[in-house]
């Protein structure tokens, strides 16, 4: 559409003909009806992100960033427009199919970490496992609480409160919560905000390297362009459209 | 099935975790059905035990006695009135006991006419002379002797010249020294006191019931009397052998009752056979099981007696069976008054409870929004939320129940020991008050549950 997209680097490495990819939206709207006003959120996002991508979606507030989140996380439903989440269209779903799509298909990092107070590392990473809908046996879920423990870097401290544990530690215990069911898709929602530069620096280490060597798709959201830079590929939203970082757009 | 009770103790171990994880919040919530439930046993506990207490008082007044009287004689058209008769027997009084199951005690009476009560040189006429058994002394709740002892089923047999005295004959005739062991003097028969009986006072009507001496019902029969009272209308009703014939212990006098028919002769008497009856009494007095089972003591009595004294489908009885219908009903409306005021207790202390729990619950949702939104974005489907929150409302309600069960039944038993108060354990309500603070759990704990499963997974999530 714009020319910033059309010369964009990325659209001449990756092919447009990649449709079969990981995420892939079309001409998705989200329009909040407040009273008698129709407040048109999302104006006709079209999105591909493929297995294995690492992505930044940025924009200024107001531009249709989180609630493209929501949508892309499952927690909303786009008023038009068809979203396909790993080959399966979830555009659709009622509450408690969504629920399980993101039980299954997608881990978040919030802003606020989330843990559960007063509860160990260890059985804040065990939460998600209680909603899975096969049952895992005991051993089996600690077995895998303790290796995604291990995989963030807190072999040692598993039995730790989030009171005990410090900011930065506080979100890695929120990403392996969000790795234990193993999802294509990490989902984080500003996961540097309240952390120092520093600490923000490990964090996002952290997931390019799960991005690397795990091979999980993951999709920041942020408005620091410090943080976006981390990522390969960086989606830019203005007034409810992807203005750049769209390989969608060219096809 | 094992992957159902997976789920479900999966559930239930994670609602433990998440009440630990706020003991105070939990506590306090727990508090209210605490009280709730140990209110409801202790009021029902105290409450059973009162009303225990009155009843047995109301009983002992003789709410469930039955007395049996002979029905009334009809010559030429008029109506003799009750006992005018003679029909029973004590072989009736021994049926009565050993063939009606809801009949506990029954006495055989034979009242005398009102005779001088003689002492040295006091006398007075008490109002009541009867002879009766033992029993009657169970049946009165009269056992405790405020002097001596009761005389025995042997003395009964052997017609001994022994009597219990009331407290106003003893205060007439003894002044200040003890009657027990002195000889008195009725009918010129001497009798001697063995006992004093508990003071009483009136009855309802206002009746004297300590002016009165009891002896064994055989001794007024054939010693005192020398025919039972209303013998004379068995002779003008021609039933046959008064009890005069065979009054041969009456060894004072000789017999002074008028032969009104020429004695039968044995060829008249294979004629015309007559019924023989032998021994009469006046009435017999029964006590039903309970006040409740008097009804079906009278009906065990009447269909017995009828069958007894061969009375058909359409003959008129030959008795009359009389209850206290009065103090039954007292009795009856008193039981209801108190499991009403009981119950009533009992609900509003576990609705107050309830509430409490809906109160803490609907904070407990809205302390927790962020949680329940984090774990609605892991995956948890309304129905988890819902069901996490009323297993932790239940589990809250049943350790609740469980703690307030101890605590109700503690004080129930400090209360009954230093305060003296009649309590009474009542399953009933152990089991209730479990049963219904696990169902306030349920019933209070369902609208915040619901709350929480409607709540938007990306509001909860921003909630502050």
């Amino acid at each position: 559409m714009t020319a910033t997209q059309i010369n964009s680097p990325s659209l001449r490495v990756r092919p447009a003909a990649k449709l079969d990819g990981l995420i892939r939206l079309s001409d998705v709207h989200k329009t909040y009806f407040l009273g008698e006003m129709d407040v048109p959120v999302l104006k006709g996002v079209t999105l591909a992100i493929d297995k294995g991508e690492m992505v930044s979606l940025t924009g200024a507030s107001g531009s249709g960033k989180s609630t493209l989140m929501n949508i892309l996380g499952c927690l909303d439903r786009p008023t038009s427009g068809s979203y396909l989440l790993d080959g399966q269209e979830v555009g659709d779903l009622d509450g408690d199919g969504r629920a399980m799509v993101r039980n299954k298909k997608i881990g978040f990092v919030f802003q606020s970490f989330n843990l559960l107070a007063r509860t160990s590392a260890l059985d804040n990473v065990l939460m998600p496992l209680s909603y899975t809908a096969k049952h895992l046996g005991d051993r089996e879920a600690m077995g895998r609480a303790e290796a995604v423990l291990k995989l963030v870097g807190l072999a040692d401290r598993m039995d730790h409160h989030p009171s005990q544990l410090s900011g930065g530690q506080q979100q890695r215990v929120a990403i392996a919560r969000a790795l234990v069911n193993k999802p294509p898709v990490l989902l984080a929602d500003e996961p540097t905000g309240n952390l120092d530069s520093r600490t923000s620096e490990e964090i996002l280490a952290m997931f390019q390297r799960l991005n690397e060597e795990e091979g999980i798709t993951i999709i920041i959201v942020t408005h620091d362009r410090n943080v976006a830079q981390h990522t390969k590929r960086q989606i830019l939203m203005r007034d409810g459209l992807i203005e750049s970082g769209n390989y969608m757009s060219a096809s | 099935m094992t992957a159902y009770f997976h789920t479900h103790f999966r559930t239930i171990r994670s609602a433990l975790r998440a009440l630990r994880r706020n003991v105070m919040r939990s506590a306090l919530t727990c508090l209210g059905i605490i009280i709730g439930v140990a209110a409801v046993i202790a009021t029902m506990e105290i409450g059973q035990g009162s009303s225990a207490a009155i009843q047995r008082n109301i009983t002992s007044m003789g709410a469930n006695t039955v007395l049996v009287l002979p029905g009334a004689a009809t010559n030429s058209g008029i109506n003799w009135g009750a006992g005018s008769i003679l029909t029973l027997t004590p072989y009736d009084c021994d049926a009565i006991l050993r063939l009606c199951p809801a009949v506990k005690n029954a006495c055989p009476i034979v009242r005398s006419r009102s005779a001088q009560v003689i002492y040295g040189n006091h006398n007075c006429n008490p109002g009541t002379i009867q002879g009766v058994t033992p029993a009657f002394l169970a049946i009165r709740d009269w056992e405790d002797m405020a002097d001596g002892e009761a005389f025995t089923d042997r003395e009964v047999r052997n017609a001994s010249k022994v009597c219990l005295i009331g407290k106003t004959v003893a205060d007439e005739l003894f002044d200040q020294q003890s009657p027990v062991g002195k000889d008195i003097r009725i009918n010129n028969v001497s009798l001697r006191v063995i006992g004093v009986l508990r003071a009483k006072g009136a009855n309802m009507m206002g009746f004297d019931q300590d002016d009165l001496v009891l002896l064994p019902w055989t001794t007024v029969k054939y010693r005192l009397s020398g025919q039972s009272y209303g013998s004379a209308a068995t002779i003008s009703s021609a039933s046959g052998a008064s009890t005069s014939t065979i009054n041969s212990l009456s060894a004072l006098y000789p017999d002074t009752s008028l032969d009104l028919f020429p004695a039968v002769d044995a060829l008249a008497s294979v004629d015309r056979p007559q019924p023989v009856r032998f021994i009469n009494v006046d009435q017999i007095m029964c006590e039903a099981t309970s006040g409740a089972a008097t009804g079906a003591a009278m009906q065990q009595i009447t269909a017995l007696l009828h069958q007894r004294h061969r009375v058909g489908g359409d003959d008129p009885d030959d008795f009359n069976l009389r209850d206290m219908g009065e103090l039954t009903n007292m009795l009856t409306g008193t039981t209801k008054l108190m499991t009403n005021l009981l119950l009533s207790v009992a609900a509003i202390s576990l609705l107050v409870g309830g509430v409490g729990i809906m109160n803490i619950m609907l904070v407990s949702v809205t302390e927790r929004t962020r949680e329940i939104g984090l774990r609605m974005a892991v995956g948890a489907r309304a129905g988890d939320i819902l069901r996490q929150f009323l297993v932790e409302a239940t589990v809250l309600c049943l350790l609740g129940g469980i703690l307030g069960i101890v605590l109700g039944r503690g004080s129930s038993i400090l209360l009954r020991i230093f305060g003296h108060l009649p309590t009474q354990i009542s399953v009933p309500a152990i089991i209730i008050s479990v049963a219904v603070s696990a169902a306030v759990g349920v019933i209070f704990g369902y609208y915040p549950a619901w709350k929480a499963s409607r709540l938007d997974p990306i509001e909860a999530l921003r909630y502050e």
